[in-house]
């Protein structure tokens, strides 16, 4: 019942324009809409929030802590800095994709460097720092190491350019040392106190002790770089310290939550930079739960390892590098049976029967495990220890174990749950057979190439691997799929089978190769893959392939976000049909295509839309490049000089948005026009 | 500079006459470029006597290997090569280890993964953060405080590139990196 059957009269937009009054339309105080947009977590969202209105984007930028970089030169630190005041964690990437597979030189930049020196000015209560395909300098990690009191995790996916020093740093300065900022903060909570008591005497001293502070500081001199943040904030005055606290809303009274819980570093180069950082953790820090150094080639000191998990008891990640062998890797276990993720070490060690039955039992203790992953080097006589954990496991990743298809399925029996699997296709099509069998709830399949370069003519999987597990595995919904022989056949029926595929990633491996049977176009395919999969975010295509695979991409992928082209298409029409067609088109990565300049600008205001395009040996020329720049001042248009190429042709071609400009920090090959 | 990669000029030639089922105009390199701009390491004449000819595939089939095209198929670099399910004794790696005067602990790699001396001192160099100077027969190393060295079957201490490199990796046991005027005396042959 409505006790007040009078409504107040409510501004609409309409009437607040025609009123010309200069308030925009917020009915909702300020202070209710940043605590409503403080519950907003996705950024997509949080962009869309931005542009209804100023009040709207400034109460957004206030609220917003979790930063997203997408390409970190499509903006610039500095901007960043002027919008957003209040950040806590930051997701950036760098290079282009590409750079995975050794296309880009070395030293083309992405260097995180002005990005931590810009956070650690402005965002001193920095959390989380995640970066992918960046370049990361021992500095910048010591920098990070000393900046950011409450640093708590840090993920380096991709990324090169630090060594064992900076990580050294990382770990050494894992716990904060808040103490002289800690007694500001407490000067500071008193002088409010005692002004709410009106005790002005006790106020002027409050006042006293921060103003000598501050005196203190311009006495000392400039501030140097060298020392910590920490020091230098204390001696800033509480009145300013206490009112930055209330702004950021950080409680320094919970010490347990200032330090490290997270170090994750993936996918990392082959580089070994050393294992002595990991000796570096101080004697009474516990707080760790995920640790990740699985990519890291180095020998770590064991005993720091074992002292290390057995002190955390929060550790919920552990995943360990090849250097750790069985024996060890039973000791870490038993000290943590509550991991939810495990990465074993090399399973490659002769080991005796009571050791045997010691790891079966390990194994068995996990109650929590969802994932388990390393497994260097194991052989079918120690894969079954493994057993007695695999009943809960949702991600099991084999990428890194040459396994048969006899000992994989029999493992598989025991591993009903699986949503994810990634394997190495020794196992074959009698192995994905099993997948289809045993795995019913399996969602993501990943089956990389023991033998990328056919030096040993392995079978590898074939069209009938692929159709064994969509027959089994309805649910299955991401697809990265490392073949040398595919049919159209196969694929119509395989989406026949899934059609919600998402991520569909076949890469056929013998560029440009006919359906093997027919020896048509693997057209077709793409097509059903277009038509079928309605909410196909990602598409890899491969094979031989003519326009007619674009135009059907065009034509139905309208949820496409992730385009990758190699050795396909038969002219300009291929990409100028996907150009047109895709709205949600997001990157753009092409190489050894026969697209030409006609395709390229036929892209224009789309290129605005998307984060990236990237061309390389295809038909651009410069002049072709030069005229794209000329048309699209708002994009960074980046041509990679190759010295064995002449000069009128554009070889490796980089496309991106941006509003800062063109790249301040372009090595000589990189050419912005 | 000529002379310093011949063996992979002769493999080149070899592709140019293979058939290949593939797009005509595609573009196809023999030699897996890495990331670092190509700068033949001029000045350098490091002996090349017998540097290891990249293997031939099957010699079963006595198909010339297929050219590798950079960047193709997309897999990370350390997916390489990883699996070799008859992996015999002979195809374990060498791992030798690798002390070097003044640092406090040593390093240890495997020899096998290099084709050929410039390869390791290479890798020696970005290791330990330290430059070598030019190989020549007569001089040992000119050019830097530090000269590689290893200790052969015999226990004696030789210097890194006097010998070819098949024989030094079979007759290597461990490495040495030597530093000042120990490292000169070495140089002056016996």
């Amino acid at each position: 019942m409505d006790p007040n059957p009078k409504k107040p009269n409510i501004p609409t937009p309409d009437s607040a324009i025609s009123n010309g009054s200069t308030h925009s339309y917020s009915l909702v105080p300020d202070e209710v809409l940043e605590k409503v947009l403080s519950l907003v977590d996705s950024h997509k969202d949080r962009n869309s929030v931005s542009l209804v209105c100023k009040n709207w984007y400034n109460a957004e930028r206030w609220t917003r802590t979790n930063l997203f970089i997408g390409n970190c030169y499509s903006v610039s630190p500095e901007i960043v800095a002027r919008r957003f005041p209040r950040i806590k964690s930051v997701r950036l990437k760098g290079k282009p994709r590409f750079s995975d597979f050794n296309m880009l030189p070395r030293d083309w930049g992405a260097d995180v460097n002005p990005w931590v020196v810009m956070f650690a000015k402005v965002y001193p209560f920095l959390e989380e720092l995640r970066l992918k395909r960046m370049t990361v300098s021992d500095e910048s990690l010591e920098l990070l190491a000393k900046s950011f009191p409450d640093f708590k995790a840090l993920s380096l996916s991709s990324c090169d350019g630090f060594s064992d020093d900076g990580l050294n740093a990382i770990a050494t300065h894992c716990m904060s040392d808040l103490f002289p900022f800690e007694e500001s903060v407490e000067v500071a909570q008193i002088m409010v106190e005692a002004v709410a008591d009106c005790n002005s005497e006790f106020v002027l001293r409050c006042r006293e002790i921060s103003v000598s502070n501050v005196k203190a500081s311009s006495e000392e001199g400039r501030y140097s770089t060298e020392k910590s943040m920490v020091s230098f904030l204390s001696r800033f005055s509480t009145s300013w310290t206490y009112s930055k606290v209330v702004l950021l809303d950080v409680s320094f009274l919970e010490h347990e939550k200032r330090n490290l819980t997270e170090l994750n570093i993936q996918d990392n180069g082959t580089e070994d930079i050393g294992g002595g950082w990991l000796s570096c953790f101080p004697d009474n820090f516990v707080s760790l739960q995920v640790l990740n150094f699985a990519s890291l080639n180095s020998e770590v000191s064991f005993e720091a390892l074992e002292r290390l998990v057995s002190r955390c008891k929060s550790l919920r990640v552990l995943k360990v590098n090849e250097s750790v062998n069985l024996e060890q890797l039973q000791r870490l276990i038993v000290l943590a049976p509550q991991l939810t993720e495990l990465g074993t070490g090399s399973f490659m060690q002769e080991l005796t029967p009571r050791q045997y039955e010691d790891l079966e039992i390990s194994f068995r203790n996990f109650k929590d495990i969802q994932a388990l992953s390393g497994l260097w080097e194991v052989t079918s006589l120690y894969l079954p220890v493994i057993y007695g954990a695999c009943a809960g496991l949702t991600f099991l990743n084999l990428s890194e174990a040459a396994l048969q298809s006899v000992e994989f399925s029999k493992l598989l029996a025991h591993c009903p749950n699986l949503l994810r699997l990634w394997v190495v296709d020794t196992v074959e099509d009698k192995g994905l057979e099993a997948v289809g069998s045993s795995c019913p709830l399996l969602e993501e399949l990943r089956v990389f190439p023991a033998d990328p370069y056919d030096r040993h003519h392995r079978h590898g999987v074939t069209d009938s691997g692929f159709l064994a597990v969509s027959h089994g595995c309805r649910k299955l919904h991401y697809v990265l799929y490392f073949c040398r022989r595919m049919t159209n056949a196969a694929v119509v029926t395989i989406v026949q089978n899934c059609p919600d595929f998402t991520h569909f990633r076949l890469c056929i491996m013998n560029p440009g190769q006919p359906d093997y049977i027919t020896n048509e176009p693997m057209d077709e395919a793409f097509a059903a893959v277009a038509k079928t999969c309605t909410k196909l975010q990602r598409l890899s295509v491969s094979g031989l392939l003519t326009d007619l695979t674009f135009e059907y991409i065009g034509k139905y992928a309208k949820n496409l976000e992730t385009l990758s082209v190699a050795f396909a298409g038969s002219s300009d029409r291929g990409m100028q049909c996907v150009l047109e067609g895709c709205p949600k088109l997001r990157k753009l990565e092409i190489r050894d295509c026969p697209f030409g300049n006609a395709a390229l600008l036929s892209g224009l205001e789309k290129y605005e839309r998307m984060r990236s395009l990237w061309m390389s040996a295809c038909n651009l020329t410069m002049k072709g490049c030069m005229l794209l720049a000329r048309k699209m001042p708002r994009l960074n248009v980046e041509v990679i000089k190759d010295e064995e190429s002449d000069d009128s042709q554009a070889d490796k071609v980089y496309v991106y948005r941006s509003i800062a400009g063109p790249r301040q920090d372009a090595p000589p090959f990189v050419l912005t026009l | 500079m000529e002379g310093v990669f011949k063996g992979d000029e002769n493999y080149l030639n070899l592709e140019a006459t293979e058939l290949r089922l593939g797009l005509p105009g595609t573009n196809e390199s023999s030699v897996t470029k890495n990331n670092k701009r190509a700068s033949p390491e001029s000045g350098k004449k490091i002996g090349f006597n017998g540097d290891s000819a990249p293997k031939s595939g099957d010699p079963v089939t006595a198909q010339p290997p297929k050219a590798q095209i950079v960047g193709w198929p997309p897999v990370r670099s350390y997916r390489e090569n990883n699996f070799h399910p008859n992996k015999s004794e002979s195809e374990t790696g060498i791992y030798v280890k690798v002390s070097m005067d003044g640092a406090p602990y040593l390093r240890k790699i495997d020899l096998k993964v290099y084709s050929g001396y410039s390869e390791l001192l290479k890798a020696l160099e970005s290791m330990f953060k330290f430059t070598i100077g030019e190989y020549s027969e007569r001089e040992g190393y000119n050019g830097s405080e530090y000269a590689p060295a290893y200790e052969d079957k015999d226990g004696d201490l030789m210097l890194v590139g006097d010998v070819p490199w098949e024989m030094f990796i079979s007759s290597c046991k461990r490495l040495r990196i030597m530093m000042g005027s120990e490292a000169r005396g070495l140089g002056w042959g016996a």
